[in-house]
């Protein structure tokens, strides 16, 4: 088992491990930190973390959960910002879209079913990509951490120190916000 | 006492449930007051099922590949910190 190799200093182990994970920490500590290479110096010191606490992870949660878990507290040490004090962000942005009395002024282009092309799918994925950095701070950790590493809500919830409940509004805004630009690049909106 | 009606949702409260109802977080009595306007309005119909569109989209961001020059960095670091 992988852990097992790690934890004999299996060098091989830990490359693969690196391998499979250290973009994607990479990506998800730029949402926590001010600049790329802060960002870089966090992930490396994360790996140092992983060496060091390697003997203690009973494999409860899971190796990229634990990753996380590592690598927001190396982010902290650093100086990031407690997420438990960041603003949710601003409201859901659908404001014009709905007249006094709440309904759909206009109808939705649709095209939800079109997503399930690969083809689309991957094209809307570069767009999420591309969207993900102009997401506010708090928002964008929440998504990338639910919503492209998959991680469960409660877990989500004590990796980032925040309630269930702010963390579905958190969710809730910045998938308007991605839902809104998918639309544009579909044609619609 | 008066009967009362169950209050309808109208579509921007159907909208700003609609995490909480993808989460299973709503109320048996919200749940059911949502399910009753998606099967009445297609138009949150269908923006539901852009939600669920969009997280399928954000769960096919694939993390970027890591440059070989940076893994044999890393590696090295990992002998380093072994035997310091």
């Amino acid at each position: 088992m992988l852990l097992d190799a790690l934890r004999d200093g299996d060098e091989a182990a830990f490359a693969s491990l690196v391998s499979r994970h250290h973009t994607r920490l990479l990506r998800f500590a730029e949402s926590l930190v001010p600049s790329r290479a802060v960002a870089e110096e966090v992930v490396q010191d994360t790996w140092l973390g992983v060496v060091r606490g390697i003997d203690r992870f009973e494999g409860r949660s899971s190796v990229k959960t634990w990753l996380f878990r590592i690598l927001i507290n190396r982010a902290r040490t650093a100086g990031a910002r407690e997420l438990r004090h960041a603003s949710l962000g601003d409201e859901d942005g659908l404001d014009g879209r709905f007249d006094a009395a709440g309904r759909w002024e206009d109808g939705l282009l649709p095209w939800a079913d079109a997503v399930d092309a690969r083809v689309v799918a991957d094209k809307l994925a570069g767009r999420v990509k591309e969207c993900l950095p102009h997401l506010p701070d708090a928002q964008r950790q929440v998504l990338t951490l639910r919503d492209i590493e998959g991680v469960d809500a409660a877990d989500v919830c004590a990796l980032l120190g925040v309630s269930a409940g702010n963390q579905r509004v958190l969710l809730h805004r910045a998938r308007t916000r991605i839902r809104s630009i998918l639309e544009e690049e579909m044609g619609g909106g | 006492m008066p009967f009362r009606r169950r209050r309808e949702l109208v579509c921007r409260q159907a909208v700003a449930l609609m995490t909480d109802y993808l989460d299973g977080a709503l109320s048996a009595r919200d749940r059911a007051r949502l399910e009753e306007h998606l099967a009445e309005c297609p138009h949150c119909h269908e923006y539901l099922a852009q939600i669920q569109a969009t997280v399928v989209a954000a769960g096919r961001v694939e993390p970027d590949d890591l440059p070989p020059a940076a893994l044999e960095e890393l590696v090295s670091l990992y002998r380093e910190w072994r035997t310091g």
